[in-house]
């Protein structure tokens, strides 16, 4: 018998990639940050006004913490480097250390070289709650879509329509709740368009979402110059939602601002991510949508209507969506700008990758945007020794590096993007 | 339940599918629809599951006429089906596949899994099938998967079962496995409507077998019929089921594949190591359950897949590395095992996939223009040689039947000078009489000096055809052993167990019980035809 049973397989070492981006990282801290870094202090601030007690303010010396953080983070890479030629994958809290070490050194760094050597930590937090409300909107708007099976690229349409509309119904009528309603109609209206398209007759979702993207952002732009300038008092003055402290509570220090005090739409963020999460996870609503998104086929040959649970999916979508867009013309800003969602309904479609379809993970991806939106903004006003335009790039530097290295191979909804016809 | 079908005509166009058929299943009967690929069980079958609607006739079910307008009509009336590609979500658990669309539910739509994990267990213990609901469906045998959607019919309470080709994806032992459920459910008073076109397990378990072809009923005759008598009738005239092919006479070894391995993106081996030698005038056949690493050996050879590392030397000459035309230049014909999608450009004539690969050389090419003439007169050629049954060589080559584009592939890669011949699936979905002259040309162009692999899920077409046999399992070959080999040893190292000991093992069984009715060889090769429609 020529037979040739089970050769010792050929051993193939993992990735390289973490090991890299590790030894990169350390590189950077210990030499840039560490030893080239400036000697002042940084302080990091934990109060903010109205806190119930003081904490004490952080200090770090600046050269010092750095040289040390980088000696961790060399360990670390060192460690990653020894793993891989046992061909073993390194734990990933030692990944997740590793990037909150990074951030703690760089701001260290930049707080240290700045003007002003403090900074608040719990306004930069505060701060970037605030900036990531409208991202988590659309993040959630891109999961209810993609888990049916329909790719939203639409978000920033939704988002741009529900802030526009917002402004002009509150203007009308005075009252920031209709606008907040006439925002989620908006988004559904945008929406409407994407399923009809998309799931009735067939087009590529896509080329759907972009180009609904540029349809609402050239009738509000329209809309913008021909009716709201000739008479900004009454169509361009929304009525504000005003922000709800919830008493005792929001006199925690850090977290205090972040969950007590916000707006009605804030308030509605943490309640939409939990009952997007709970209903896709945990009801039998949200098995039947994850089939339609993964097996189409599989769910129809039990009887769940496949194009009319992603219809409605859909809808719901551009609701959450245009409720997040009238954050900007209710809460944030005074009045309705063209464009004034700036790109975020693409940051926002990031998310949903970077939080792996998972409405949590959305909401958390959302926050790390936000964060590095709001750093940015701060790290200017302190008046850094990095140019403010390298600042500006970094939310986006951020998005790419997240979706793109870290994320690691995240798997979507299989039938996401491909429209379902019975034979 | 007793399930009737009266007069059923199903027509897509003009094009009848199903014309005018007359069926009847008992209650707890094993009634087998047989029938070639294309003759139109599934379609039958689909319409019954109220996933197509019939465009004449009626069903009844215990006597009364039902009309469904989906599967949830069907499945409410008691009929469960268990489809050819599965329908369960590979990322959901075993519990979640089978509460999807009929979910218990507390307050507030919240699903409760508990209820169908308890029904899960139920059925599972009463069958002996070994499920646990919280697996995840994609981690699990593809026999494991198949109980899952036979689970998820009887919790709906289905009365008639109707398998679709349930054995095409599975091992030899696995097959006997499900034809002892299949005995099992009918003591329990389901009855099961069984499609299939493998001879032997249609005789090993039916009660009644009804023949169809052409979209119509042919006969319904008892499993005692003998195969050719069942052949004769599901293709339609006389069938030859013996191949009779020579003795090998290998010289020597012009292939040369050692520890080929391939990762995919994803991090996981595809194929782990695989060395092998095929030689001159010997067919070596690579058997194995489909999704082995079968696809991803042919292609590593041919150069569309990328190899991780491992070498291919064709007669001294490496083959790793090289571009796809130059493996081709070097002499290897391929026969891809998805004709429509890689073996032919099917709105393209007919002539022109003839010289797929040869367009751009003498005769057929010269500097940027082709000659058309020397194209025509090949096809008229090619055509007649491999009796392609055409009425014009420049008709599209989606106008053919499967057997006949098979044949148009066959003719052109074996037109060229061949040091090395690959065929994959080289019969899928083919019909009987293609599949005799298909494999007649296999051995011929075996007989001419040129090694061959032939990669086949059949086993009886590797039996059929092999002087060596390589069997496939996970990535590994797991044994390369002589083509007269057992079809139980063949079975258990499909099923990842080694030679030596499958030897054994299939020794113990064989005194132990009575497998599943052995066929003559003579009477194999009627079982070739492959599962695709």
């Amino acid at each position: 018998m020529t037979s040739s049973t089970l050769q010792p397989a050929i051993t193939v070492l993992p990735s390289k990639k973490t090991p890299i981006i590790l030894t990169a990282i350390a590189v950077i801290v210990f030499f840039c940050f560490g030893l080239m870094g400036n000697s002042q202090s940084a302080h990091f601030a934990l109060n903010s006004a109205g806190d119930a007690f003081k904490l004490p303010e952080l200090v770090f010396p600046g050269k010092a913490s750095n040289i040390v953080i980088g000696l961790l983070l060399i360990a670390a890479a060192v460690y990653s480097w020894l793993q891989r030629k046992k061909s073993k994958t390194l734990a990933t809290w030692i990944i997740a250390l590793a990037a909150i070490l990074f951030v703690l050194a760089f701001l260290i760094w930049v707080v240290a070289g700045a003007d002003i050597t403090t900074i608040s930590l719990a306004s930069l937090l505060a701060g970037a709650v605030v900036l990531a409300v409208p991202l988590v909107f659309g993040s959630l708007s891109g999961v209810l879509c993609e888990r049916a099976g329909v790719v939203n690229i639409a978000i920033e349409g939704q988002l741009l329509g529900g802030a526009f509309t917002a402004a002009l119904v509150s203007s009308l009528t005075k009252n920031a709740f209709a606008g907040l309603i006439a925002a989620g109609i908006a988004g559904a209206l945008v929406s409407l368009i994407l399923a009809l398209f998309s799931i009735k007759y067939l087009v590529n979702q896509i080329i759907v979402g972009v180009v609904l993207n540029v349809l609402v952002s050239g009738i509000t732009g329209f809309l913008f110059t021909t009716v709201m300038q000739e008479d900004p008092e009454l169509y361009n003055s929304p009525a504000h939602l005003p922000v709800i402290e919830i008493p005792l509570l929001s006199a925690i220090p850090v977290i205090g601002p972040i969950l007590f005090k916000q707006s009605v739409i804030g308030y509605l963020m943490y309640l939409a991510v939990f009952i997007v999460w709970f209903g896709l996870f945990k009801t039998k609503w949200g098995l039947r949508v994850r089939a339609v998104g993964e097996h189409p086929k599989a769910a129809d040959t039990l009887g769940i209507k496949v194009n009319r649970t992603r219809f409605w999916n859909v809808t719901l979508g551009g609701i959450v969506a245009g409720i997040g867009g009238s954050f900007f013309t209710l809460v944030a800003i005074d009045s309705f700008t063209k464009e004034i969602s700036g790109g975020r309904g693409f940051i926002a479609l990031a998310a949903v990758i970077f939080g792996r379809w998972n409405p949590i993970g959305a909401f958390l991806a959302a926050l790390l945007f936000g964060f590095a939106d709001n750093l940015q903004v701060i790290l200017t006003i302190i008046g850094t020794p990095v140019p403010s335009q390298f600042m500006a790039m970094m939310p986006y530097l951020v998005t790419i590096f997240a979706v793109a290295g870290l994320v690691g191979r995240s798997r979507g909804p299989a039938a996401a993007g491909e429209p379902y016809v019975k034979e | 339940m007793k399930l009737e079908l009266r007069g059923i005509s199903k027509a897509f166009g003009s094009f009848y599918a199903n014309k005018n058929i007359d069926l009847l299943v008992d209650d707890a009967q094993i009634h087998c629809l047989l029938g070639e690929n294309g003759a139109g069980k599934s379609t039958l079958m689909n319409v019954l599951y109220g996933l197509y609607q019939p465009t004449e006739g009626e069903i009844l079910l215990d006597g009364n006429p039902v009309e469904f307008s989906g599967p949830g009509d069907a499945m409410a009336a008691g009929i469960g089906m268990v489809h050819q590609h599965f329908m369960l979500v590979p990322v959901f658990t075993v519990a979640e596949n089978i509460a999807l669309g009929s979910e218990t539910t507390k307050a507030g739509g919240v699903l409760d899994l508990q209820v169908t994990r308890k029904k899960i267990r139920e059925i599972s213990d009463r069958y002996g099938f070994d499920v646990d609901p919280d697996a995840i469906v994609e981690d699990l045998p593809v026999g494991v998967q198949q109980r899952v959607e036979i689970i998820k019919a009887l919790v709906r309470e289905a009365k008639i079962l109707i398998l679709d080709e349930p054995t095409a994806v599975l091992t030899p032992q696995e097959t006997d496995e499900l034809l002892e459920i299949m005995r099992q459910l009918k003591a329990n008073g389901t009855s099961i409507v069984f499609i299939s076109h493998k001879l032997r397990e249609v005789r090993a378990v039916s009660d009644v077998i009804t023949v169809i072809r052409r979209g119509e009923v042919i006969d319904s005759v008892s499993p005692e019929s003998s195969t050719t008598e069942l052949a004769n009738l599901m293709v339609g005239r006389s069938v030859e089921l013996n191949l009779n092919k020579a003795a090998a006479t290998p010289g020597e070894a012009v292939l040369q594949v050692k520890d080929l391995t391939v990762i995919d993106p994803a991090g996981s081996t595809t194929l782990n190591a695989v060395t092998f030698d095929i030689h001159e005038g010997e067919i070596l056949a690579v058997a194995g359950v489909q999704g082995n690493g079968q696809t991803e050996l042919t292609e590593a050879i041919l150069g569309t897949q990328a190899v991780t590392a491992g070498s291919v030397k064709l007669a001294g000459e490496e083959l790793v590395g090289k571009s796809v035309k130059q493996v081709l230049r070097a002499g290897v014909g391929f026969v891809p095992e998805d004709r429509s999608v890689h073996g032919l450009v099917t709105q393209f004539s007919i002539e022109e996939n003839l010289v797929l690969d040869l367009y751009d050389r003498a005769p057929f090419g010269k500097g940027i223009s082709m000659n058309l003439d020397a194209i025509k007169k090949n096809a008229t050629q090619q055509i007649k040689d491999f009796d392609v049954r055409t009425d014009n060589a420049l008709n599209p080559a989606s106008s053919l039947s499967g057997g006949n584009q098979q044949k148009v592939v066959m003719a052109r890669e074996l037109s060229r000078d061949l040091k090395l011949f690959i065929a994959s699936q080289p019969t899928r979905g083919v019909d009987v009489g293609s599949i005799e002259f298909l494999h007649r040309r296999i051995v011929a162009e075996r007989d001419k000096g040129t090694p061959v692999m032939i990669v086949s899920t059949e086993l009886d077409e590797v039996m059929e055809l092999a002087d060596r046999i390589a069997v496939l399992y996970k990535g590994k070959i797991n044994g390369i052993v002589p083509g007269n080999t057992s079809r139980e040893v063949l079975g258990l190292m499909m099923a990842g167990v080694t030679a030596e000991e499958a030897a054994e093992q299939a020794e113990f069984t064989k005194s132990d019980n009575e497998p599943v009715e052995a066929v003559p060889t003579s009477e194999r090769s009627e079982n070739q035809e492959g599962e695709g429609q």
